[in-house]
């Protein structure tokens, strides 16, 4: 039986894509709270303005448009906000309160670049989706994410590999978080675009052993 | 390294802050207002006497921006924070090693070798950029002497042995202190430090930039995470902040005394800034603390190289990365804290 946490335990599934990023960033960020205010508070406040109204639900061509979507996993260990669901009419899907038939949900999650290199907003969306399936008990077999600089939606398929990944993300940082546990600096090109970078002071650590020496050396100076 | 910090001092006390949209509005009455964008300002200090409106104060915590409350004198009153307040872990290392004194001991030993080297630094740099003017004998054997204290500080192995060095250290800097005053001597002149209060105009002058720097150590230390009421040098005592202090004392010197001596050897402020009141203690006035308050702020702009990482950043910010580089070590990342060492 895989173990379920309780709803003191979540972390919060943005940070996935700080994890990814960087394992120790997610760990100043998120065990030891070091952070920024143009990490974490600006993007919510950015994306506040983003999504017009919480509290409205379009409907358009049939699809139920549901924005600002509170989501949680108890057997990952993640909650978070969804920027959008869509809901479109299918046999496989789930009744939602309020309307008739039955619906199934996919998750859409805007970015405001450009589609990346690396699987960082392909793994968040998927948790989104594992979050939503738990909670709606339904399979949700794909989702979208939609890139500001290039004005498209991207279909992304939910597979088995990207499940897997969310499941190991899911777990390490469970893991770290319950060590209280910061890894050590492996200064890489990352840390260039690292908004922590004066947090973390990855090239101090290349001279860690050094301060004994650093201090004689200061002392017996002229 | 990372862009300077904005900070606002409020220093005209009848000012009143408030929020709009994500503005600060600083207003003075009903004609005069001034704008600033909050997004990136790090720290508001202010100085009036009437404060700020709640909506401001829930705005700084919320995007953790300092505000602090000092009296129009400069006396600490107290600051806002917000949910996110330090990292409980390392909070807890810093109070278990804060326990046990030999623990404590390679820390103090830091701060205060940092101290005196620094306080040796600005007898040197007199006698290099006045020697004419100063008592070289006199200056160069107290130099000597925080030096061979400065050897005497590697090798204490507890905190009142440690309290012992840096007392002779102080005596005798304090007691050439006067002879670097090389202007104004008639309205500045010092003797002895006084504090609460200040008796003369050069101590108002040097509690007034303390108190500056005690804010920015306070701060500092607030956004690595670390407390500032629990130290490694100075012991606990309930409402003081001692391990901004303990980290002040490397900073001292530099910030703060060196500042003071070239305010007045510049002739940027006069005794007339200054009044005597009927106890004897001295209030600084408005336009003196303006004056001090810019020149604080220009010097922050500063560049160094900082001697440890080596690396280019505007003086302002070598109370934060001094509070990491803390941070860093009680974390074990380090094997020892590096104090900053002024060049
Ligand atoms: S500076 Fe580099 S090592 Fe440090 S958190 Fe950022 S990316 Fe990671």
């Amino acid at each position: 039986m895989p173990r379920e946490y309780s709803a003191d335990e979540l972390l919060p599934l943005s940070g996935i894509q700080h994890f990814l990023f960087c394992r120790r960033q997610w760990a100043l960020i998120h065990v030891e709270m070091q952070w920024k205010e143009n990490v974490l508070t600006a993007e919510g406040r950015l994306m506040h303005q983003r999504v017009d109204d919480p509290f409205f639900t379009e409907v358009r061509n049939g699809v139920i448009l549901a924005r600002s979507v509170p989501i949680a996993s108890y057997r990952l260990g993640l909650s978070g906000i969804c920027d959008a669901v869509e809901f479109t009419s299918s046999p496989e899907g789930v009744k939602i309160p309020g309307r008739e038939g039955k619906y199934l949900p996919i998750p859409v999650e805007y970015k405001r670049g450009r589609p990346k290199s690396d699987p960082v907003d392909e793994v968040q969306l998927c948790a989104q989706a594992m979050c939503l399936e738990e909670m709606l008990s339904v399979s949700i077999p794909a989702g979208y994410l939609y890139y500001g600089e290039t004005r498209h939606r991207t279909a992304v398929n939910l597979g088995n590999e990207l499940r897997e990944l969310v499941q190991k993300m899911a777990g390490e940082m469970h893991a770290y978080f319950e060590r209280g546990y910061t890894p050590k600096v492996k200064p890489s090109k990352a840390c260039r675009s690292c908004s922590l970078i004066d947090i973390c002071l990855p090239n101090v650590q290349e001279k860690a052993t050094s301060v004994a020496n650093y201090i004689r050396e200061w002392v017996e100076r002229d | 390294m990372k862009t300077l910090s904005n900070v606002l001092y409020i220093t005209s006390p009848e000012v009143y802050l408030s929020l709009d949209g994500e503005n600060v509005v600083v207003r003075k009455d009903e004609h005069t207002s001034t704008r600033l964008p909050l997004h990136n300002l790090e720290n508001i200090v202010c100085f009036n006497w009437q404060g700020v409106s709640p909506a401001l104060m829930g705005a700084c915590a919320e995007r953790g921006i300092g505000l602090a409350f000092l009296s129009p004198n400069g006396r600490f009153l107290g600051r806002v924070t917000g949910k996110v307040y330090g990292n409980v872990l390392l909070r807890k290392k810093q109070y278990l090693i804060s326990e046990h004194e030999s623990q404590c001991v390679p820390i103090a030993s830091s701060f205060l070798i940092g101290k005196i080297y620094n306080s040796r630094k600005v007898i040197e740099r007199a006698l290099r950029d006045h020697g004419l003017l100063v008592d070289k004998d006199t200056l160069g054997r107290a130099s000597a002497f925080l030096k061979e204290i400065l050897k005497g500080l590697t090798t204490c192995k507890h905190i009142p042995e440690l309290m012992a060095f840096e007392g002779s250290a102080a005596k005798i800097y304090f007691s050439v202190f006067d002879q670097l005053i090389l202007q104004q001597k008639e309205d500045f002149h010092f003797e002895e430090r006084s504090r609460r209060p200040p008796l003369d105009n050069m101590n108002s002058l040097l509690s007034f930039l303390y108190t500056l720097l005690t804010n920015e150590a306070m701060s500092a230390l607030e956004a690595v995470g670390l407390d500032p009421y629990v130290g490694f040098l100075h012991a606990d005592r309930p409402g003081r902040p001692s391990l901004a202090l303990d980290l002040m004392e490397e900073l001292r010197p530099v910030f703060a005394d060196r500042l003071a001596l070239s305010l007045v050897n510049r002739k940027q402020i006069t005794g007339k800034g200054f009044t005597q009141k009927e106890s004897g203690g001295i209030l600084m006035d408005d336009d003196t603390r303006k004056t001090v308050i810019t020149a604080w702020q220009e010097r922050k702009k500063e560049e160094i190289e900082h001697p440890y990482l080596k690396e280019r950043i505007p003086f302002g910010l070598i109370p934060h990365v001094q509070a990491l580089l803390l941070a860093r070590y009680l974390r074990g990342d380090l094997d020892a804290y590096p104090p900053f060492f002024w060049n």
